[in-house]
């Protein structure tokens, strides 16, 4: 068993964003599976709300960077500038330079600051004049994207999309919920008072935690089962990669330590699924993400001995 | 060899065994191999560690070949052809040492582990004791160990170990039918030309001065013996053997005999009823307790009263057979063999025959003569020694007045001169006397060193008297054997002192397993095994139904090996088994699992259906999720115990049933 609890965590980010739980747990099995996450959804729902509460609560070193389509690579990872003293070119770390970075908005710079972003990702470093500079340590990077919005924006590739270990969507709050926000205080203003819960090596602690979660031959022949029904299903235009099952598993036993148990259960893999597959498939024969139907009649149809 | 290359490190296992499963199947047969074979062997196998440590000592393929044809030589010397059993174990022998020092491929390991196989095998045309089987055993699971290591080098010495004996336990139940199935042939499997039954420790048919007090030293078992009753008392153990009449000086010789199926005696007195095992001594004399009823099937009386059979005895048999020690014999000898029984050498011992006309001088009847014959030698002061001095031309006469130191056939001897000096018929008879009871298993076993020359003298009226002039110097040789007639200091080997208590008893223990184990195991013949199904109601047991009954109980011992081995191979899925009894209990109440449905959640909506039995019903779940998923082995037999115990307890309350169609359980 883990010896770090993350039940007060979830507890206090669920005082901040309200009828969330869900979501809230997948960001944060998301953050031990050391992934990145991606949202989609609207404007308003609470997306930055959330990337900065699970920053202020893990006691994380926090960047937003606004994606425009003016935005250029070097306005994220730093520019070297010439030092006149030195005589010499300084490199001047960009924002990409934190622990949990919100890329707000990503669909809307241009495709060459988005993979830039990307590429740092996935190597969590970033290279300039020659020079490597490594990233901090852990380091999650939030990225959201509006569907919506299709006007001047460039949807991420399949392939970008696929540095992402998971996509949620947050959605409209429930009536109940929406009504104790809208009584509530200013949720900026509760954020400001909020003290860490965990330190940044406590987060460390959890994601090697989950590491030495059990995975039983009978879960790997399940998600092996589920792998192979995305690709012999004909909605689908083409199946989950071997890197997308390891994303499942890693998925699935972080999902399984925010339950407070040592090993993974067929329910925590069927759980993480449809934010780990969903936006790494395709409808066959369209442009179009899997809806969520789909993702479901796709569990449904592995049999589970 | 078409592979060359360096015995690499990974096949270094390999090699171990199976230099270590040569050495176990070479060593057994040393003492059955010429001297100068046994060695070149020893030399071979040493060679092949030598080279197993230092990698690069290669013996060039001219020399393997030399040597392989100069053993070809030798052996053709040394036997004299090259068939059967001694020089094709002797070639195997050599072929195993040669193929050893240029193992190189795995095909080569195939071929020296065949001629393993084939050597142990024939181990056994030399040894059937227990001994060689457990021999043959254990090179048989070195073999194994070679095979599998040579599948896997890594595996540990110990793991592979394991999997030879648990392949040779999987493989017990074909060897118990092929025991009794497999059809036997009557006698030896294995009577190839001249080198078959040849020389074997045992009485002879002639006597001279020191050939039984050389036997004596051999403890080796002449024969078994169970009595239906109480052991007839040491002093009436008389096993007969050769009758010897005949004299040339020297030796003593048998005089024709002719047989009859029934004995020249009528038996008076109580009888012993017995069963003798007798080892083979490639004789035809049956050493029966003196003197039997009848003669065992294949079995005759000779015109001496003893029992003779029709064949040597070149493999252990058993006889049933009653004697009557007391039975008078011979009332009615015909003057013939009484001639016989008087003849002496001429001009040999004359002093004997001097002391002996002396003696019968005024003596009126026959027992008189031999009284005082008896007493005469008591008078010369003769000792009973197990190394009695060398005897010249005229042996009587040393023994009787100048060594006077004799074993049993000296005094025999001695005896019988002096008896038919003074024209009284005498011969001698050799056999065994005595033996010893097993506290063990209760059994006599006679050894050779019982081996005993006695006496028998003609009288008038009562015909053939037993005399054993032995009596006169050592009387305890009569009553407790050969140990306790010999004096304390005499040089004997240290098992027969009766200080070695300890040893004693373990070698009673020994004999007593040898003799279950030639009994049962090696006694199950072709007689037996006819028997055995005779009794078990085949009427005609004959090859081809045993072939057929071997074929079927073959088949279906794999049958149940291999159900076996798939059910072992389901033993994993029991948890699976119970899982299904808990779904399928729920399915009957009209809450079927969805295929895909993990266990938690599946418990958790049965809980909101059955909310009495929530808390065990979840109870279950989490006992099957953490028994199925926090491990990645097989489950722990206890706790699957325990979840068996779980599902049987959930019990669905009256009131929950109403609702839902009745329950089937």
């Amino acid at each position: 068993m883990p010896q770090i609890d993350v039940r007060p965590l979830l507890e206090a980010a669920n005082r901040i964003i309200l009828g969330k739980e869900h979501s809230l747990r997948l960001a944060l099995a998301c953050l031990i599976a050391r992934g990145h996450l991606l949202i989609e959804d609207i404007p308003g729902v609470g997306k930055t709300i959330l990337a900065h509460t699970i920053a202020q609560l893990v006691g994380l070193e926090f960047q937003r960077i606004q994606f425009t389509s003016d935005l250029l690579p070097a306005d994220i990872l730093g520019v070297s500038i010439f030092d006149a003293e030195q005589h010499s070119f300084r490199f001047h770390p960009g924002p990409v330079f934190a622990q949990l970075i919100l890329a707000d908005e990503i669909n809307r710079a241009t495709p060459k600051t988005q993979s830039a972003l990307l590429e740092t990702m996935e190597e969590h470093q970033v290279t300039a004049d020659g020079q490597t500079f490594a990233l901090p340590s852990p380091f999650f990077v939030i990225a959201t994207q509006n569907p919506a919005d299709q006007i001047g924006t460039f949807p991420l590739p399949e392939s970008q999309l696929d540095r992402f270990l998971m996509r949620i969507e947050l959605g409209y709050p429930d009536r109940e919920a929406e009504r104790a926000l809208l009584m509530g205080e200013d949720r900026r203003r509760m954020l400001e008072r909020l003290a860490p819960v965990l330190q940044p090596q406590d987060l460390q602690a959890l994601q090697r935690a989950a590491d030495a979660i059990t995975v039983s031959p009978r879960l790997i022949d399940y998600t092996q089962s589920l792998l192979a029904a995305s690709r012999q299903s004909p909605d689908l235009r083409n199946g989950l990669s071997p890197r997308a099952g390891l994303g499942l598993l890693a998925a699935a036993r972080a999902w399984a330590l925010t339950d407070g148990r040592d090993y993974a259960l067929p329910e925590d893999l069927q759980a993480v699924f449809p934010h780990v597959a969903g936006h790494r498939l395709r409808i066959a024969g369209e442009e179009r993400p899997v809806p969520a139907e789909t993702l479901r009649a796709l569990i449904q149809s592995v049999k589970l001995d | 060899m078409a592979h060359p290359g360096p015995i690499s490190a990974s096949r270094q296992p390999c090699q171990l065994w199976l230099l270590a499963m040569s050495a176990l199947t070479l060593a057994p047969h040393a003492p059955f191999l010429p001297a100068w074979l046994g060695m070149l062997c020893a030399g071979l196998i040493i060679v092949r560690a030598t080279q197993l440590r230092f990698d690069r000592l290669r013996v060039p393929q001219l020399v393997v070949i030399l040597i392989a044809l100069a053993t070809a030589i030798g052996v053709k010397l040394d036997f004299g052809h090259f068939f059967g059993k001694d020089p094709g174990i002797a070639l195997l022998a050599v072929l195993l040492g040669l193929k050893l020092i240029e193992v190189r491929a795995s095909r080569d390991v195939y071929v020296a582990v065949l001629l393993c196989l084939f050597l142990l095998l024939g181990l056994f045309f030399e040894d059937q004791s227990i001994l060689a089987g457990v021999l043959a055993l254990a090179g048989f699971v070195l073999a194994l160990c070679t095979l599998l290591s040579q599948q896997d080098a890594a595996a540990p010495a110990g793991a592979q170990l394991k999997a030879a004996a648990s392949l040779l336990f999987q493989a017990t139940p074909l060897f118990v039918v092929l025991f009794f199935l497999f059809p036997r042939v009557p006698g030896p499997l294995w009577g190839l030309p001249s080198d078959a039954f040849s020389s074997m420790t045992g009485l002879s048919d002639t006597m001279r001065p020191g050939s039984i007090s050389q036997l004596s030293l051999s403890e080796a078992i002449a024969f078994r013996v169970e009595f239906d009753g109480a052991p007839p008392p040491p002093a009436q153990r008389y096993w007969r053997g050769p009758v010897l009449t005949r004299f040339d000086g020297q030796v003593w010789h048998p005089v024709f005999s002719p047989v009859t199926d029934t004995p020249q005696y009528s038996v008076t007195g109580s009888g012993f009823g017995y069963r003798l095992t007798m080892e083979a001594h490639n004789r035809r004399w049956l050493f029966a307790l003196e003197f039997p009823d009848r003669a065992p099937t294949g079995a005759r009386f000779s015109r001496d009263n003893r029992l003779l059979l029709q064949s040597p005895l070149h493999q252990r048999a058993r006889f049933e057979l009653r004697s009557y020690p007391a039975t008078a014999t011979g009332q009615d000898e015909d003057q013939h063999r009484l001639t016989e029984a008087l003849r002496l050498p001429a001009n040999s011992n004359p002093r004997s025959l001097e002391l002996a006309r002396r003696i019968a001088d005024d003596a009126t009847h026959p027992k008189e003569i031999l009284d005082r014959v008896l007493a005469e030698m008591k008078t010369l002061d003769l000792t009973y020694t197990l190394e009695p001095p060398l005897l010249g031309t005229h042996s009587v006469d040393e023994f009787l007045f100048d060594t006077r130191l004799g074993f049993c056939e000296h005094f025999a001897a001695a005896f019988v001169v002096l008896m038919r000096a003074a024209e009284v018929p005498a011969r001698v008879v050799t056999g065994y006397q005595g033996g010893e009871i097993n506290p063990v298993d209760g059994s006599l076993v006679v050894r050779q060193s019982d081996a005993h020359a006695w006496a028998e003298v003609w009288l008038p009226q009562r015909g053939w008297v037993r005399v054993d002039p032995t009596a006169l110097a050592a009387p305890q040789r009569i009553e407790s054997g050969l140990t306790a007639a010999l004096p304390r200091d005499g040089d004997l080997r240290g098992l027969m002192r009766p200080a070695a208590d300890l040893l004693l008893s373990i070698r009673y223990h020994w004999e007593a397993l040898t003799n279950a184990w030639n009994q049962s195991v090696l006694g199950y013949n072709d007689e037996v095994q006819r028997d055995l199904f005779k009794e078990l109601g085949f009427r005609e047991p004959d090859w081809r139904l045993l072939s057929t009954l071997l074929g079927a109980s073959a088949a279906t011992v794999l049958l149940a090996l291999f159900a076996w081995s798939l059910r072992r191979h389901r033993r994993g899925e029991h948890l699976d088994r119970l899982w299904q009894i808990f779904c399928r209990r729920l399915a009957h109440k009209g809450l079927a699992r969805m295929a895909w449905e993990g266990p938690i959640d599946y418990a958790e909506r049965a809980a909101a259906a059955f909310p009495r039995e929530a808390r065990t019903i979840r109870m279950i779940a989490h006992h099957y999720a953490r028994l199925r998923y926090a491990t990645t082995g097989k489950p722990d037999q206890g706790a699957l115990r325990q979840f068996s115990v779980l599902i049987r307890s959930l019990r669905f309350s009256k009131k929950t049933d109403d609702d839902r169609k009745p329950a089937k359980s």
